[in-house]
């Protein structure tokens, strides 16, 4: 964890955090970023422009909060 | 640092997103709700086409109580989730600043990014505001709008990482803020408008729906970088100070 290569010219001050590695990220980021998009795309898009589910029950459900978060409705 | 810790801040994220939810549902309900039953008031009385005889799916109250907290709710789980991922990608890596800084700046980022830039394009549109036939087009431009802007978001960060060590920390952070504005204002100028009001529609109206949708969205991020800097310091600091401490011996169990 003690790194001292990287930063060449900074003043030694307050502890630094050091940084999670990329590598560590990738696959939360990967899943975890693609499940939430998912979520979004339920909330703000499905059987508007898209449609996914037949019927409208999705749009009118989430009607009132796909306006108001400011997603185009219809 | 290991994984557990991402999955530890993801989890941390999408609470925190869930308890700003509530405030943003809260902040929604009051400010947002009046003028959704407004709007809607002014659509049913200049309605001049279809869509007024179909049975109604939804009632109005279902929609202004439970499926406006399902919708606000999940999105700010998915955006504090999302959040959560880039903290963890800007801890360390955005300058000297702590887990609640971090927090903090993430939050400020995700409100100018997801949703103020876009916002000051495509603003929000109550009912009756919207031509359902060029729904499509307004969909793909609002999406490709916050693409583009948390793109561009994230390249003026890694612009401004690169200009510090030449420029400052300051400087570098003007100078990467002045590029970000430009590319934007680029954008702005070549994207198509997104104007649709219909005439007649009350322009008191359509700017307080546009400051309660503006209202809700500062209340979500404020919430979020409060909330989970709070986690995030609670959940990172005391084992960095540990570190610090035994510095030598870094892989002490603890």
């Amino acid at each position: 964890m003690a790194q001292s290569v990287a930063p060449v010219s900074s003043r030694p001050a307050l502890p630094e955090i050091a940084p999670i590695s990329l590598k560590e990220i990738a696959p939360w980021l990967a899943f975890g970023g693609i499940l939430m998009l998912v979520l979004l795309y339920f909330v703000g898009a499905e059987q508007g422009a898209t449609s996914l589910i037949a019927g409208k029950d999705v749009h009118e459900w989430v009607h009132d909060g796909r306006h108001l978060l400011g997603f185009p409705c219809h | 640092m290991n994984s557990v810790s991402v999955r530890a801040l993801l989890v941390r994220g999408m609470l925190a997103g869930l308890a700003t939810g509530v405030l943003a549902l809260i902040t929604a309900y009051l400010l947002g709700e009046p003028h959704v039953d407004s709007a809607i008031a002014f659509e049913e009385a200049h309605s001049h086409d279809h869509g007024h005889d179909e049975v109604e799916l939804v009632s109005r109250t279902m929609q202004a109580t439970g499926g406006l907290a399902t919708g606000v709710l999940v999105y700010g789980v998915a955006l504090g989730g999302i959040a959560a991922l880039a903290f963890c990608v800007a801890l360390g890596r955005i300058g000297r600043f702590g887990p609640r800084a971090t927090a903090g700046l993430v939050a400020l980022g995700a409100f100018v990014a997801v949703f103020l830039v876009p916002f000051l394009k495509y603003p929000a549109n109550p009912p009756a505001v919207g031509d359902p036939d060029t729904l499509d087009q307004r969909t793909a431009l609002f999406f490709l709008m916050i693409a583009l802007s948390v793109l561009l978001a994230v390249a003026a960060v890694i612009l401004g990482r690169r200009l510090a060590p030449r420029l400052g920390n300051w400087n570098a952070t003007v100078a990467a803020c002045a590029a970000l504005v430009v590319a934007i204002g680029l954008a702005y100028a070549f994207l198509p408008s997104g104007d649709n009001v219909p005439e007649h529609f009350p322009a008191t109206l359509l700017w307080e729906f546009r400051m309660s949708s503006l209202a809700i969205e500062l209340v979500l991020w404020t919430g979020f970088g409060l909330i989970f800097g709070e986690f995030a310091e609670r959940l990172l600091v005391p084992k960095a100070a540990e570190r610090d401490e035994r510095q030598p011996e870094t892989a002490a169990v603890s």
